[in-house]
């Protein structure tokens, strides 16, 4: 470990599978799903092709004061409720800035949509009852950056606050951007991750439209199919995922409790079509390739990848390829969006969490409902149940709409 | 509806827009400076109270409505 190496300190989530990491990683490497039937009245006005999704387990609002809770879209109540998590976790202080001088604090927070139920909300509200009944906040609600900007608040972060926005990738979009900030030793702490909230009609139309949600609404559990051949699109989800992450040189001077190391981050774009993967993964493989090489991991020391596969049929053909063209066919595989559904702009942040507890625990959670692999996929996935194995480096996969992909190496510190 | 009904109603719309105890909103408190509310919660605390009240508190008169107080005292001289 050098002094100037990204330490990953604290972590936090709220998921479909627990309202925090603990419960999350328990349901993760138990086998559990977080799919269910949605029961928002909107289905059968609509008559939505799909009626099922991986809502999350604990309300935000039962962890945030009222006042606060109502000034703040559901994506940004996520983001906080993470926040708060991860930061309590790290063991800093209850007040920032006596753990942390405020100008070397930045907070780092993606989502792929943002406030998209503030959106809706507030259109209705315009259009039944007139311009004076449209909230004074609709604008900080359902701003992208809002997440980010509120999280940046309460932590009086005055060291940068930003919001990658690239669809599936923003969450680790997110995280790679925290790591150049302090390899470049412009903060010493980044709060950092992803957030999303966006199960609304109009997000379940347009995905359906798109033909990029499974439709096995009458088995919810067993939807979210990746690398199986039955597999049809993913399960829209929601959540957020968080790190706290420090210089080295910070975190070692505090006596901070280390989970890992954040060694390297990748990314590259598609240049291929607006939504459709390239379909051999070359992008997907470039990502990967560059995070191993800026992290200084050799390709046989990763144990593991915590892929991206969502369950449509070109993207988890392109990833498998990717991942057996950069990294090779020795690590062992899994797909976490079977258990939670896909947090979109949280993805890449929740996913990654998994992907430092694989590391801590030695242990990779099983894939669901992987009954019948599709031929094509020729890599080490697990399934039926999480398989112990001695890991020292892992590589966390994400990739979004607009051709973005993100590849995150992380290895023990 | 005297000033004191007008108070107690106002004060719960201040308290559910922003989580100040109505208690704590009496006539001599400065929204601002001393119930800490911004411009945000200001419009739609004056958004409510028009419903409430029937009246109509257009943003020139809400700029000048710096206390509880003032408020009681506009929203009360304008009741139909």
């Amino acid at each position: 470990m050098s002094t100037a190496d990204v330490l990953v300190t604290g972590l936090g989530a709220t998921t479909p599978l627990g309202g925090d990491v603990a419960s999350t990683w328990d349901a993760l490497v138990d086998g559990r799903s977080g799919v269910a039937r949605l029961t928002a009245d909107w289905l059968d006005r609509f008559d939505l092709p799909v009626t099922i999704g991986a809502q999350l387990a604990v309300e935000p609002t039962e962890k945030l004061e009222r006042v606060q809770a109502r000034r703040l879209d559901r994506s940004e109540q996520v983001a906080l409720v993470a926040a708060r998590e991860a930061w309590a976790d790290s063991g800093m202080p209850d007040d920032p800035a006596d753990g942390v001088d405020p100008e070397r604090l930045a907070v780092i927070i993606g989502t792929g949509i943002g406030g998209a139920i503030t959106l809706l909300r507030q259109d209705d509200l315009l259009e039944e009852h007139g311009m004076r009944k449209v909230s004074p906040l609709t604008i900080p609600m359902l701003m992208p950056n809002g997440p980010a900007a509120h999280v940046g608040l309460a932590f009086g972060a005055l060291g940068g606050v930003h919001a990658p926005v690239s669809a599936c990738a923003s969450g680790a979009e997110a995280l790679a951007w925290a790591w150049r900030m302090l390899r470049n030793d412009e903060v010493d702490v980044v709060i950092a991750g992803g957030a999303e909230a966006c199960i609304c009609p109009i997000t379940m139309a347009g995905f359906a439209q798109m033909r990029a949600m499974s439709t096995r609404n009458d088995d919810p559990e067993r939807a979210s199919r990746p690398f199986d051949m039955g597999r049809d699109g993913f399960v829209l989800g929601e959540g957020a995922g968080i790190m706290v992450l420090e210089r080295a040189e910070f975190a070692t001077a505090r006596g901070a409790r280390v989970y890992g190391r954040l060694a390297g981050a990748g990314t590259s774009s598609d240049s291929h079509h607006i939504t459709a993967p390239d379909p051999a993964g070359t992008g997907a493989a470039r990502a990967i390739r560059a995070a191993l090489r800026i992290g200084g991991i050799d390709a046989a020391d990763v144990g593991h990848v915590n892929a991206h596969a969502t369950a449509t049929s070109v993207g988890d053909l392109a990833e498998a390829a990717a991942i057996h063209a950069s990294v090779g066919d020795h690590p062992v595989v899994t797909a976490p969006k079977s258990s939670l559904g896909h947090l979109l702009g949280a993805a890449g942040a929740v996913e990654s969490i998994a992907c430092v507890l694989a590391i801590r625990d030695d242990v990779v959670p099983p894939t669901l409902n992987l009954d019948n692999v599709d031929p094509a996929v020729q890599l080490d996935i697990v399934t039926g149940a999480a398989r112990k194995v001695q890991l020292s480096a892992a590589v966390n996969d994400s990739f979004g709409f607009g051709g973005h992909n993100v590849a995150l190496v992380f290895a023990e510190a | 509806m005297n000033n004191e009904d007008i108070l107690t109603d106002l004060a719960a719309i201040v308290e559910e827009v922003a989580g100040v105890d109505a208690a704590d909103v009496t006539a001599d408190k400065s929204f601002v400076d001393d119930l800490d509310i911004d411009s945000l919660s200001m419009v739609e605390i004056a958004v409510q109270a028009e419903d409430k009240f029937g009246v109509k508190i257009p943003d020139d008169q809400l700029a000048n409505l710096k206390t509880v107080g003032d408020a009681v005292k506009y929203i009360g001289a304008n009741l139909k």
